[in-house]
């Protein structure tokens, strides 16, 4: 979309107001602001992509600032209502603004995807404005914004707004959305990298499709880290049609300085499997005493209570080191970043809880604590180091076993060649569309046809088919069932125009109360109670914070675990609330099953086989790990980059089959779920297997050194095995929950009080049975489905691993476990182990009860 | 084991009885059949509120109960209360669901509802007879059961659900509950939640060793107390 403002070629980009503010502050405008400036004059969507500490913020916003000076500036008389047919064509914008009618409209509309980042930005924009005297209006919009200024800011709006995608979605939903729209000229989307990747890029991307219907004059600026692939992005931010995807204008910003990335050469020893980094702890301590203040980023909840647990057990010179990890209550986090703010600290274990938003204080060394999994996360996690330029961000790599080492040097290599993680097109989910369908409706009764042609526009969704969308519209009317037995309840009722509008007001104050997608796992509140003598644990106790339900699922009573790097005691379970006492043991009793959180990227496994193929070739290859892969080539064999290996020996009287896809976690759970499934249809008769980050182990009964492994791994594993065990499997089930809260068939949240996350999910087990049985194509079926396939089962790498390996497999028969195979041999037992279904492992249980009965001697 | 043919044997006040893969509880010497907690048109009670829960619970209920009448052939169904989700509950039966129920009431025998929490007042012009609690030889049947310490009664009213961890996997089943004296059966109803067995509203009702018995797809497992994780 082009929107020329026609301009004088010698007039300057940056208006001397604005050259002066610069001069002031001893800054020159940066090439790239200078470009956003350009793309504001003509009129073109644009994507800005920097490193961050690159002015990337300033230059989003300098546009709307300047075109907001110039209407104060230029009080012009009301001219009509044709933009083009201005006289004066620059200010066209401006005359408009002065209208009484666009006076109670937003300017610029800035979209990020934390609370916090959007307040801290408007607080950053308060100085220019004020310096400038610019008399422009800012004000955030979050869910800590009072009613009352809510309710102030729909008829007398800002200037500037900034917001949350969430927050937006509850104002397209409101009545006054087409009055306080109808002006806008500018939509800032911050982070627009991390905000496109999951469903609240696809509900905000209706949104956006929304204001272009609402606003059509307005234009979109996009804010990003670097990426692999600026073009998906820009897809993202224009709207879209049927024919060639359109793109929004790229601007790059510059390079910032290399960063500094040390891989620690430890000197223990490294371990051959695990996470714990626990060898390391004494060297990064050392690092942090060199520092001014670090922060030590871990890819899960557990690893960063272990960690921080290691670090204060070591801390002898007393350094303040805190912790900040999503479960954590949040007033105590908000201490955390106060204490960073205020240089109170030295040291902060975090998860990804840091990796977005604010700069809290003067932080000049970043430790990630086991590999990091991805270039592009890296980048982010460095970048929080030094936020200026010129200077190089210092970071500290710390693998926690050998293969990690080979992944650090990988990622290092990555980061000083400029590459970054491929992102794959999402598809937009059925879910995230029934919600918006169902806010549309509370805005304003719609025409269907007119939201089907709005919504294709959006590119996540820009190839929903139209009886897909019908579906959708008639699941949240009334369920959309085949049995039509709801219409009598329907929630969207056509009035006689053929227009859909909500059946009574309650509909839409419920939609208020339940919209967003972010679903949370079901939590429990872990409250401390003191010790319980003699009877029962008090109710009541500190909130310390909140953990997953699933995590105490497998705790029974006096078991220990770390928490807020403390070890309790667990005690029971009341209603919502975890009960625990302080714990007296040393060395938690319950370990965490997860791994690492994330899965090894498909750019970076590229980079760790090739190492592997050959490690002469790497540099700083520690001895421990060169000494391990030279044992691997002469015990078996280290394949190249393009085959992949697979052994197979006895150990233990069972048969193993060891196969080395590096493709990570998930996509290797799925690959095991299905290969077990054929082995056992080929007599094998296997026992179990486990996943781990780079390999697979399933072992059984038979010895399975004969089999055709081509066959084995042909693609048509794929076919009806998959089929035939997503039907049985639980994560369909897991997904279903989600979709379910997400497309409104579950409410969470009813006026005045909240349905516990125990009491939802029996439910939405029920209701997938149920709906499974009896109507399996159901939409949200549908929608549970497709994101199994792409989250959880990795199933698009899995295929791409099984077309990859096609004639490439390289096969050792080995007399015994190989150096390789290792690993993720020492990971059975850490890691829950797949292969056996529901049914056997109750019949487990229960002939444990035979067994105990029978040899009872009282 | 006659874990094959999806039922388990157990011992109430010195009745034999089976605890079917149903949910269903089978007393072969008096031929009754018993089910708890039906909540027949649950979905539809959430549907007026607003949430389109999935309009099959009622449909799905009743085939499970047609299944197992059809394998055990009992000549007296007991249904022990809240069969009906609610006062209007049978109101809003479909038509198909509803001649599906009258004709199952007019195969058997004998057809008792006993009254629960849900359904105080009989159900209108379906057949079949109602009554507060039922006395059949040692046993006392009834909705909700009594405090301790009780001999001979079968009851429903708590849906009793159980958890056994296996292997890093934490597996939650409907059950029946029993400790030889009482027994608790679960829900029968699509829609009906569980309480844990370790819920002092269950617990209080046996001693400190009890069994549940746990539904699985195939079969019934019966699983110690002690074996059971905790909540």
């Amino acid at each position: 979309m082009t929107r020329p403002r026609p301009l004088a070629p010698d007039d300057p980009l940056l208006p001397p107001r604005f050259a002066g503010w610069f001069a002031g502050r001893g800054w020159a405008a940066r090439p790239h602001q200078l470009a956003m400036i350009e793309a504001a004059r003509d009129g073109a969507h644009v994507l800005l992509t920097a490193p961050t500490g690159g002015g990337k913020t300033l230059a989003g916003f300098l546009p709307s600032l300047i075109a907001l000076a110039e209407r104060g500036a230029v009080p012009l008389p009301l001219h009509g209502e044709d933009r083009t047919k201005s006289p004066t064509g620059r200010n066209a914008l401006s005359v408009e603004a002065w209208t009484p009618f666009q006076k109670r409209s937003i300017h610029t509309l800035y979209i990020s995807p934390l609370k916090a980042l959007a307040v801290d930005i408007a607080r950053n924009l308060e100085m220019p404005v004020a310096e400038m005297g610019l008399g422009v209006r800012i004000e955030t919009r979050t869910g800590d914004t009072s009613a009352s200024k809510r309710q102030r800011q729909k008829v007398d709006p800002p200037d500037i707004l900034l917001t949350t995608p969430e927050q937006l979605a509850l104002l397209l939903a409101s009545r006054e959305a087409a009055n306080l729209f109808r002006g806008l000229d500018t939509i800032v989307l911050d982070e627009l990298h991390a905000l496109v990747a999951n469903k609240r890029g696809d509900l905000l991307s209706l949104d956006l499709a929304r204001l272009a219907r609402l606003a059509p004059q307005h234009r979109r600026v996009g804010l990003s880290a670097t990426v692999a692939d600026p073009d998906h992005l820009r897809r993202y931010l224009v709207p879209q049609t049927t024919e060639e995807p359109r793109l929004a204008r790229l601007v790059t910003g510059q390079a910032g300085a290399q960063p500094q990335i040390d891989v620690l050469e430890s000197e223990a020893r490294i371990p051959w499997s695990g996470h714990t980094t626990r060898h390391a702890i004494p060297e990064i301590m050392a690092a942090i005493s060199r520092a001014r203040m670090a922060i030590v980023f871990v890819n899960t909840r557990a690893q960063a209570e272990l960690a921080f647990q290691e670090m204060w057990r070591l801390n002898d010179a007393n350094l303040p080191i805190a912790l900040h990890h999503g479960s954590l209550d949040a007033g105590q986090r908000r201490k955390v970043e106060a204490a960073m703010a205020a240089g109170r600290l030295r040291a902060v274990v975090a998860t990804s809880t840091l990796d977005l938003g604010i700069d809290w204080g003067d932080v000049d060394l970043v430790v990630q604590m086991g590999a990091p999994k991805g270039v592009s996360r890296m980048q982010q996690r460095i970048g929080r180091a030094n936020h200026r330029l010129d200077e190089p961000s210092k970071a500290l790599l710390v693998p926690s076993n050998r293969f990690e080492v080979l992944e650090c040097l990988a990622a290092r290599e990555a980061v000083a060649a400029g590459k970054q993680d491929g992102e794959t097109r999402r598809e937009g989910g059925l879910d995230v569309l029934a919600q918006h369908i169902l806010g549309m409706a509370c805005a304003d009764p719609f025409d269907a046809d007119e939201l089907y042609e709005e919504i294709v526009t959006a590119e996540p969704y820009r190839l929903l088919a139209r009886e897909t969308f019908e579906r959708t519209l008639a699941f949240v009317a009334t369920g959309g069932y085949a049995l039509r037995s709801y219409e009598r309840f329907a929630k969207l009722r056509q009035t006689a125009e053929g227009r859909w509008r909500v059946a009574n007001p309650m509909v839409a104050q419920r939609y208020r109360l339940n919209a967003g997608t972010i679903v949370e796992a079901q939590m429990l509140t872990v409250r401390l109670v003191r010790s319980a003598k003699g009877g029962r644990p008090l109710t009541g106790g500190r909130v310390l914070g909140k953990m997953e339900e699933w995590f105490f699922e497998q705790m029974t009573p006096g078991d220990s675990f770390v928490f807020g790097g403390q070890i309790l005691r667990f005690e029971t379970i009341v209603e919502t609330d975890a009960i625990v006492t302080r714990g007296t043991a040393d060395e938690p009793t319950v370990p965490s099953w997860q791994g690492g959180k994330f899965p090894l990227t498909t750019y970076l496994a590229q980079r760790v086989r090739e190492m592997i193929a050959h490690p002469e070739r790497v540099r700083n290859l520690p001895a421990q790990v060169a000494e391990w892969l030279n044992l691997q080539a002469w015990r078996s064999v280290l394949p190249a980059a393009d085959e992949m290996l697979v052994e197979t020996f006895p150990r233990n009287a069972k048969f193993h089959l060891v196969c080395y896809p590096f493709d990570g976690r998930l996509a290797h759970q799925t690959l095991g779920m299905l290969l077990t499934r054929r082995l056992e249809r080929m007599g094998m008769r296997p026992l179990g297997f486990v996943a781990g980050e780079y390999a697979l182990s399933v072992w059984g009964l038979r010895d399975m050194s004969r089999l055709d492994l081509g066959g084995l791994f042909a693609p048509d594993l794929l076919g009806d095995d998959l089929e035939e065990w997503l039907s049985e499997s639980i994560m369909l089930k897991r997904q279903f929950r989600n979709c379910a809260i997400i497309g409104g068939l579950i409410e969470t949240r009813f006026p005045g009080k909240e349905k516990t996350g125990r009491q939802i999910t029996f439910s939405s087990d029920l209701i997938y049975d149920v709906l499974k049985a009896h109507e399996p194509d159901h939409i949200l079926m549908r929608a549970a489905r497709h994101d199994a396939l792409t989250g959880l089962l990795d199933l698009q790498r899995l295929s791409d691993l099984l077309h990859r390996v096609r004639g490439r497999l390289v096969a050792r028969h080995l007399d015994r476990v190989s150096p390789l195979a290792v690993p993720v041999l020492l990971e059975i037992g850490k890691e829950p182990i797949f292969g056996a279904a529901d049914e056997d492992l109750l019949g487990e249980a229960a002939a444990e009860t035979l067994i105990a009965e029978a040899t009872r001697l009282v | 084991m006659s874990e094959a043919d999806g039922e388990q044997g157990l011992c109430v006040s010195g009745a034999s009885m089976t605890a079917d893969r149903s949910g269903a509880l089978y007393w072969p010497d008096e031929g009754v059949l018993i089910a708890a907690d039906l909540h027949l048109e649950k979905g539809s009670a959430y549907a007026a509120r607003g949430q389109m829960l999935p309009p099959y619970d009622t449909q799905a209920t009743l085939a499970r109960l047609e299944d197992a009448v059809r394998r055990l052939r009992p000549a007296h169904v007991v249904l022990l209360g809240d069969t009906f989700h609610d006062g209007k509950a049978e109101d809003r039966l479909a038509p198909g669901d509803r001649a599906r129920l009258e004709g199952l009431i007019a195969a058997a025998a004998r057809w008792t509802f006993v009254l629960g929490n849900h359904d105080p007042a009989p159900p209108r012009g379906i057949g079949g007879e109602t009554a507060l609690e039922l006395r059949i030889g040692p046993l006392t049947l009834r909705h909700e059961p009594r405090a301790r310490p009780v001999q001979g009664e079968i009851a429903g009213h708590l849906h009793p659900a159980a958890r056994v961890s296996v292997r890093g996997r934490s597996i939650r089943r409907r059950c029946f509950v029993t400790d030889g004296e009482r027994l608790v059966l679960p829900a029968f109803g699509a829609y009906a939640g569980g309480l844990d067995v370790f819920d002092p509203a269950l617990r209080d009702l046996f001693g400190r060793r009890f069994q549940a018995l746990m539904l699985g797809e195939r079969g019934v497992h019966a699983v110690a107390s002690q074996r059971l994780a905790r909540r």
